[in-house]
């Protein structure tokens, strides 16, 4: 809202109504890899869920994965911060190097690989706490921060978010009390105030009204020059709009990884056109 | 071939033949009002037994107020101040039984709390999915053991155990520290409110440790995972979200474990050495109201004597209704909380 | 030390004592068993279930008192049980939301964790005072008391388990309403009430506090319910704290015995729920 982005004064590719993001250098030969997937595969007890997945995340870009419920796209989203790490019987196998560094490796300590990489969920998650102490969680986790230094990060957090101005007056109070749209962007505020690299966004609109949504678009939009950002959902235009590389799974394989312009112009696979022009879902 | 049409012919005479009748027959109508009495019958039987727990408290109150009325009116407010309780002079009051029953119940509080929410933590947070049921088995086992049985345990085992090993050694450890040396003053008895405090702390464990296992399960796992995501450890996840997200049904658990404490009376009344005065010491030998009843009761001669015992009865009612009751509201709060968050 | 390393620190730290709470827990379990077995088993011989209790230095058994127990456990559980079910029913078929049923949930659960010695007292002057004497009568009604807010509270439970549309298809066969409890719910909940029934055994063999008023004890074999009656918990009682070495003896027995009792009531309670479970 305050924040013009990039994409608006640019021409919009325009696909069967259905506004593309702006173009953005998205030849990858011209990108650096932030994330790259190698022959993944993830397992639920012996049931498995990715099928020798590979491909890769640029940095500084928007990735989509898009697939119908059940497709795996979360569960790839939740092997890169290895938050299924938390339950037993569930395990990943190939391997995920993030700057060079395989994350699947056994060495890997998780809570450092967490700090480097935020995640927001489907629904919104406030800590029982208040808005400042929300958004000063994560940094005060790993940084000796002096107040007025803590004070400066949940400023910039917050304005980095689009929240500052709603919630400039009221930081004391319970980070319950804001709206369900206002409690997204509290918890996209918490994840980048530790300045991570790469920004993981689960189905983040899912739970949100429309107008919710659209902030929390712009805000990703706004995001993608300073982070690497993965999201997946389940909304195609919501894919087509704020991503420049979409990754099409289709039971728990990757049938298509491309271009998000190519993926809705001319995509390769005659399954990704039936998904894309709606023919199932 | 011709068979079922046939009889799908016979099942729609008979059914047409049955609509006839309910309209027409009084005898159906006479089994549907019979039926209908028969609902409304059920209905309030049902509920006259449901009353007859509201009639078994108020017997209870009733006849406990009855009963401690000639105590009540012979000594008045004294009664509680009073430190006395001479059966011979027929002086009773209640003091040293409320300061041993709340000693005994905060150092059980002391010893339970951690160590139950401890259990809770490792059953919810760390243990693997093949020991969480034995050990929560074997915990929830403890809340089976009878008080008798944790008293004479206690009386033959646990006494003598901590008179020989740990008594003197804190008689020792804070012989020069003011404050607290007369606290820990000996000679170590084994029998005394400390011990019984122990034991207490050891019996609310499966109470505590349920009920605290419960509220944290009902933390979001997407709540967690958001802490989890920002690179917080466990003890981290736990320590800043889900006890402050839990903290009503927190309380509730611990109050209910204090109401038990408050109440219980075999096991206090092996260990705790019957005397009806109040000393400096925690290791030496006192009462609590419930130990005071347990013990006295069948001899009490002299109405005076009884209905001061009654009185001591009405007195813990009151204390562990109100506890119970706070602790039980504080459940419901937390309940419709989460309800309404999710 | 940096900060993530005094974090992990803490973490550990942490982790670790949560384990040791958890061991801490069941060594109390253990040591109590453990206890109870060691001294229990001495004291265990053919004359422990064939004679009544002696007079101090004598030798004897605990026939009467355990039959004292079991005599009233049963018709403490045969009166409390239907109060209860009927009670636990009102609140899950008739009280979902009304002022009145909430209340009586509410007291029940006060009264289920209330001091048991409240409901002896209440007994005492409820049957003792207006008779005049102890007898068993009045420790079969004060056990009652005790079996009614734990059966109530589990039949509740477990009827509120049973799915509604379980309720809506015996009512669209057009069965009166107390048809479809009595002939469909309570059917759908059995195991979850049997184990209710389980629990409230296993909780009203152990008590003591009740029947020290109203039972009281008597040294002889009695079967009369309107005299005092031997019971094994007052008797543990007794003998514990007796000076008499056999009456310590034949006080370990009866602990060991009611402790077996009680635990294989409880497992067995929870192996019938956890096999419900299942099925659902």
């Amino acid at each position: 809202m305050d924040r013009p982005s990039e994409a608006q004064g640019s021409a919009a590719t325009q696909f069967r109504g259905i506004s593309l993001a702006s173009p953005r250098a998205t030849d990858p030969a011209a990108l650096t890899e932030k994330i790259s997937i190698k022959n993944l595969e993830f397992f639920y007890g012996s049931h498995k869920t990715l099928k020798d997945i590979s491909l890769s995340i640029y940095d500084r870009r928007v990735t989509a994965f898009i697939g119908p419920s059940g497709c795996g796209k979360s569960t790839l989203l939740r092997v890169l911060n290895r938050m299924y790490d938390l339950y037993p019987g569930q395990r990943a196998a190939g391997t995920v190097l993030l700057d060079g560094q395989d994350i699947l490796s056994p060495k890997q300590d998780i809570n450092l690989l967490r700090a480097r990489i935020g995640m927001v969920f489907q629904r919104p998650t406030p800590f029982p706490m208040s808005i400042f102490d929300n958004v000063a969680f994560g940094m005060r986790l790993y940084e000796r921060l002096s107040q007025s230094e803590i004070d400066g990060r949940v400023e910039e957090a917050l304005k980095g978010a689009a929240l500052w101005n709603e919630v400039k007056e009221k930081l004391n109070q319970s980070g319950l009390s804001l709206s369900g749209g206002q409690q997204q962007r509290l918890c996209i505020a918490r994840a980048i105030a530790v300045r991570p690299s790469v920004l993981l966004l689960d189905e983040p609109a899912s739970a949100l009204d429309p107008i919710s949504t659209a902030k929390i678009e712009e805000l990703i939009d706004s995001l993608q020059s300073q982070y690497t950002i993965a999201i997946v959902t389940h909304n195609m235009q919501q894919a087509a709009r704020v991503s420049d590389f979409t990754a099409f799974l289709l039971m728990g394989e990757l049938v298509e990884f491309s271009r998000t312009e190519d993926i809705f112009t001319k995509p390769a696979d005659p399954r990704t056109e039936a998904y894309v022009t709606g023919r199932f879902g | 071939m011709l068979l079922p049409v046939v009889l799908v012919l016979l099942r729609k005479t008979r059914m047409s033949q049955h609509a006839e009748t309910v309209a027409l027959h009084p005898e159906i109508q006479q089994r549907i009002q019979k039926q209908r009495l028969l609902d409304n019958v059920f209905r309030y039987v049902t509920l006259s037994f449901a009353l007859l727990v509201l009639v078994i408290l108020g017997g209870v109150i009733v006849s406990l107020v009855d009963g401690a009325l000639p105590a009540l009116k012979k000594f008045g407010f004294d009664f509680l101040t009073t430190e006395r309780w001479n059966p011979v002079k027929e002086v009773f009051g209640a003091r040293a039984a409320i300061y041993g029953t709340l000693m005994t119940s905060l150092i059980a509080m002391i010893v339970g709390i951690p160590v139950s929410f401890g259990i809770a933590i490792f059953l919810t947070e760390l243990a693997p999915e093949w020991l969480k049921r034995p050990i929560g088995t074997a915990i929830e086992l403890l809340a089976g053991i009878p008080s008798i049985i944790y008293g004479i345990w206690g009386l033959f085992v646990f006494a003598p155990f901590l008179q020989r090993n740990i008594q003197p050694l804190l008689i020792a450890i804070f012989a020069d520290v003011p404050g607290l040396s007369s606290f820990f003053a000996g000679p170590p008895f084994g029998i005394g409110v400390f011990t019984a405090g122990l034991i207490l702390g050891i019996m609310v464990l499966p109470f505590i440790t349920s009920v605290t296992r419960d509220v944290f399960e009902t933390v979001p796992a997407l709540l967690k995972e958001s802490a989890y995501g920002l690179g917080a450890t466990t003890w981290e996840v736990v320590w800043q979200i889900v006890i402050p997200y839990t903290r009503v049904g927190l309380v509730g658990g611990v109050m209910l474990g204090l109401g038990r404490a408050l109440g219980e009376t075999m096991a206090v009344t092996f260990v705790i050495g019957n005397a009806h005065r109040i000393s400096p010491s925690i290791l030496a030998p006192g009462t609590t109201i419930s130990a005071s009843i347990a013990n006295e009761f069948q001899e009490a001669v002299g109405d005076i004597y009884t209905s001061a015992l009654v009185a001591l009865g009405l007195l813990l009612f009151v204390i562990t209704f109100t506890v119970l009751a706070l602790a039980k509201l504080m459940l419901i709060r937390m309940q419709r909380n989460t309800g309404a968050r999710t | 030390m940096t900060l993530y390393e005094r974090r992990k620190m803490k973490n550990r730290i942490a982790l670790a004592a949560s384990g040791v709470a958890a061991l801490i827990g069941l060594f109390w379990l253990l040591a109590i068993l453990g206890t109870l077995v060691v001294n229990g088993v001495s004291a265990l011989s053919f004359e422990l279930f064939t004679e009544s209790t002696p007079p101090p230095g004598s030798a004897g058994g605990l026939l009467n008192a355990m039959f004292g127990s079991l005599v009233m456990s049963v018709f403490g559980i045969v009166i409390g049980t239907p109060v209860g079910i009927l009670a636990g029913t009102y609140l899950a078929e008739y009280g979902k939301s009304n002022a009145l049923a909430s209340l009586i949930r509410f007291i029940n659960d006060v009264l289920l964790s209330a001091p048991s010695i409240i409901i002896g007292l209440f007994v005492y002057e409820l049957m003792v005072v207006p008779m005049g004497h102890f007898s068993a009568w009045a420790g079969t009604v004060a056990l009652a008391l005790i079996v009614i807010p734990v059966v109530l509270r589990t039949t509740e439970d477990m009827l509120n388990l049973v799915p509604d549309s379980l309720r809506e298809a015996a009512a669209g066969l057009g069965a009166p309403k107390w048809q479809v409890v009595s002939h469909v719910v309570y059917r759908a909940a059995r195991s979850g009430i049997v184990t209710g029934i389980l629990l409230s055994i296993a909780r009203v063999s152990g008590e003591t506090a009740p029947l020290l008023f109203t039972a009281l004890n008597n040294q002889f074999w009695s079967a009369n319910m309107n005299a005092p009656m031997a019971n094994l918990p007052v008797v543990i009682f007794t003998y514990a704290l007796s000076p008499y070495e056999d009456w310590r003896r034949l006080a370990w027995g009866g602990a060991l015995l009611i402790t077996v009792t009680i635990l294989v009531l409880n497992i067995a309670a929870r192996l019938l729920t956890s096999r419900s479970s299942v099925r659902q």
